[in-house]
């Protein structure tokens, strides 16, 4: 046994350079290089300042905006600071709610989320992905049904005509990738920046 | 369930098939010590490393010489890992001045790392520094794979050689499984991730204004690089707290199916290196055929269990499949696949939140556990697992019409047989054994997230995964406490050590034996009716161990919900 350590001391400091500083380092160096936008967080820059990352969704609540998945994350209390507290779409803490299918909290959550939204479009019936948490808390996409479901309440708030809207969906409705992976789905944050643009 | 969802299944078993032999070409010839294309440059790092080790590549060690080497290259590491962890608040690459991780934190992560099971009771963007996260979590999870696939190479030999007195040396084939065949795989996977969006930075944070006028600090750091071997090396322990159902582990479905190949790759093309090291492909192929069996099974029951959904939530009028826990990007389909990969495979990385899933959905990620993920499973550890109750199928085999097994020429004798079920009932004594004790304990109760039966099953998946050396969770489970930090942590210790040794031991004993010619009497071990038996034995063990645990969870949850009950803590 005495007579492998020194073969197993050598061994973790050579992989620790090699697996755990060179590799990583050199990567990092050559993602910085080739494809820095993407090495960086593909940022979403207006006007100089940064307002998202087009993979991280972010919390919309205004009437004027689509409205993304529900978001279990949690950060500091503002009043509170040793306590957590809710704060969708923490981005520097991700998770999901791991609320179980039985659990009274949950269908008394997802009923309290269909009655609000049943309101604001009782015509249409209430897709499943506007109502449950997204398992990170970042989910930057919905269903383009989840899109289309709240086109009325977003074409009035903005006083837009709802075809234009539906347009708009349409045109940040992203299909299959070659039509057989993934899910088609829209990228929430980008179809509102297409949003603000359009009403100037 | 949809065409589509299939057709996503089919491509991503297409893959991983057509990869076998490749691959499986390829291991044999780095493990064999002939030279690859990669030779040229690999060789002399190699040789270095073995002069100033005091070794060489044509030392050959004695299975228990081989057993030692590997248990003090895992002492040191483990040793590595806890003092970084402590000591990150100062040390460099630290930007957002993360403070030293508490002992039975750092103790459960670094067993946790070390052993290959990546369970992780602490969220990585809000815990570690990017120097643990670099020279700590990705070491372990590049050397803890070798070290797997290692004791694989082993006990392949143990059936190959005849009348040898050794099983290879543990160095060499450490070394090699990581600089030829992890590393180089992971420089191409680093480059694919971020090209699809993974953030490959040293940068700190950034610093968002949202559209609403809001502040978001959104989480980034060396994330590429840590995933491509936290899949390559079916470690699973994410960069992120949501670990690859987070956008920036997973940005889109090709991200997505590149991680369930890379889960699988090395674990499937390691039955075709068995297969030719023991001069017989098709052995390797029955093998595979058998884990391809029961994990389509598997496959069949979480996608129809998730797809179909939960009849509570469409009793208030929203219909379609399971979406709690999951990210639109995947869906159903792909998060259902994705669990029962990753818990086929000792990943545990995953992709939606298993504790959200329907109670079948997740029951089907605790079977893989339990069975000790035999199915492909860890690289290196789903193959030497296997082969444990490929002795014990040919000792009930022999049993059966009464002559002495052998399997592969070897006769199969009572000490190894001893020697397959120490490994194989190891695993239940500490998944069963530690959840008795913590559901009768105030201070394991306290940490249940959910009420009624699956407050049981999230204490009984955490003992699982950590003993299966898997790392998933039912993430409702508050895991970071002083009780499940320490026994969590022994039970991975447990379900790693207490199966290598033994599955050494057998290598060991191989290898020493004669080989005995084939006769008429011999029973063929590469066709159906070998499949066959190897997985009656598998599911007969698997089902008597644990069905009464998983009536009390899943099983009973699933017909509750059915029934139209729910649960609300306190009542």
């Amino acid at each position: 046994m005495l007579r492998q350590l020194r073969p197993a001391l050598v061994m973790i400091v050579a992989m620790t350079a090699l697996t755990g500083l060179l590799y990583p380092l050199g990567m990092s160096g050559i993602a910085q290089t080739v494809m820095p936008d993407k090495a960086n967080g593909s940022l979403i820059t207006v006007n100089g300042q940064v307002v998202g990352s087009e993979l991280i969704g972010q919390n919309f609540t205004g009437e004027r905006y689509f409205h993304g998945r529900l978001s279990a994350t949690v950060g500091p209390d503002p009043a509170d600071p040793s306590k957590m507290s809710s704060v969708p779409y923490n981005a520097a803490n991700s998770g999901g709610s791991n609320l179980s299918p039985t659990n009274r909290a949950l269908i008394d959550h997802i009923k309290g989320e269909v009655e609000a939204r049943k309101s604001q479009n009782p015509n249409q019936g209430v897709p499943i992905d506007l109502v449950t948490t997204s398992g990170s808390g970042l989910d930057p996409h919905i269903s383009p049904e989840a899109a289309l479901f709240q086109v009325p309440r977003v074409a009035m708030a903005r006083r837009l005509p709802e075809d234009l809207v539906r347009q708009l969906v349409a045109e940040h409705t992203e299909d299959r990738m070659l039509g057989l992976l993934g899910e088609p789905r829209v990228n929430v944050l980008k179809l509102n920046l297409a949003l603000d643009r359009a009403n100037g | 369930m949809t065409i589509n969802g299939w057709i996503q299944i089919l491509i991503f078993c297409a893959i991983v098939v057509a990869l076998v032999k490749p691959l499986g070409w390829y291991m044999m010839r780095v493990f064999n010590g002939e030279p690859t294309f990669l030779s040229p440059i690999l060789h002399p790092v190699e040789t270095i490393l073995y002069r100033l080790s005091g070794t060489s590549e044509r030392e050959e060690q004695h299975w228990l010489t081989y057993t030692f080497a590997m248990l003090a290259f895992n002492l040191l590491g483990f040793v590595v890992l806890y003092a970084l962890q402590r000591f990150q608040a100062v040390l460099p690459y630290n930007p957002m001045g993360m403070s030293a991780v508490a002992p039975d934190l750092a103790f459960n992560t670094a067993v946790s790392f070390m052993t290959n099971t990546n369970w992780q009771n602490y969220g990585g963007e809000s815990t570690m520094s990017y120097l643990v996260q670099m020279a700590g979590l990705t070491v372990q999870n590049f050397v803890s794979a070798a070290t797997g696939i290692a004791i694989a190479v082993a006990l392949i030999r143990g059936f190959s050689r005849t009348s040898a007195r050794s099983v290879g040396n543990f160095w060499a084939d450490m070394t090699r499984a990581t600089l030829y065949v992890l590393l180089p795989l992971c420089v191409v996977l680093t480059l694919l991730y971020v090209s699809r969006g993974v953030p490959q930075t040293l940068s700190a944070y950034i610093d968002a204004r949202t559209l609403e006028g809001a502040r978001q600090t959104i989480a980034v750091g060396p994330v590429a690089s840590q995933l491509a071997i936290k899949l390559l090396g079916t470690n699973g322990g994410g960069f992120f707290n949501a670990n690859s159902a987070h956008p920036f582990e997973n940005p889109d479905a090709f991200s997505n199916l590149l991680q369930m190949v890379s889960i699988f790759a090395i674990g499937a093309a390691l039955t075709n290196v068995f297969g030719r090291m023991v001069g017989d492909q098709r052995q390797g192929w029955a093998i595979l055929g058998a884990m391809g069996l029961i994990f389509f099974v598997g496959v069949l029951v979480a996608y129809w269990a998730e797809a179909a959904g939960n009849p509570l939530v469409h009793a208030l009028g929203v219909d379609g499949g399971n979406m709690e826990g999951k990210e639109v990007r995947f869906g159903t389909a792909m998060s259902a696949l994705f669990a029962v990969v990753t818990t086929a495979a000792s990943c545990g990385a995953v992709n939606a939140m298993h504790s959200s899933f329907m109670p079948l959905g997740g029951m089907i990620p605790l079977i893989n556990m339990e069975l000790g993920e035999i199915v492909i499973g860890g690289v290196g550890a789903g193959l030497y697992g296997m082969l444990l109750f490929v002795v014990l199928t040919m000792f009930v085999a022999g049993l059966m019409v009464g002559r002495t097994p052998e399997y592969l020429g070897k006769k199969i004798e009572a000490k190894d047989v001893k020697m397959a079920i120490l490994a194989i009932l190891c695993l239940p004594l500490a998944m069963l054994g530690f959840t008795a004790l913590a559901v009768v304990m105030p201070t394991g109760l306290a940490s249940i997230g959910n009420p009624g039966p699956h407050g049981f099953s999230e204490v009984l998946y955490a003992y699982v995964s950590g003993a299966a050396n898997n790392g998933s969770a039912f993430g409702s489970l508050s895991g970071n406490t002083l009780w499940y930090n320490l026994t969590i942590g022994v039970a991975m210790l447990m379900g790693r050590f207490l199966v290598i040794a033994p599955a050494l031991a057998i290598a060991g004993s191989m290898a020493a034996k004669k080989t005995v010619p084939t006769s008429a009497g011999t029973f063929p071990t590469h066709g159906g009716l070998f499949i066959g038996l190897l997985v009656g034995v598998i599911l007969i063990v698997g089902g008597l161990t644990f069905f009464p645990a998983l009536a009390l969870g899943p099983i009973v949850e699933h017909l509750s919900m059915i029934a139209g009950q729910t649960f609300s803590a306190g009542g």
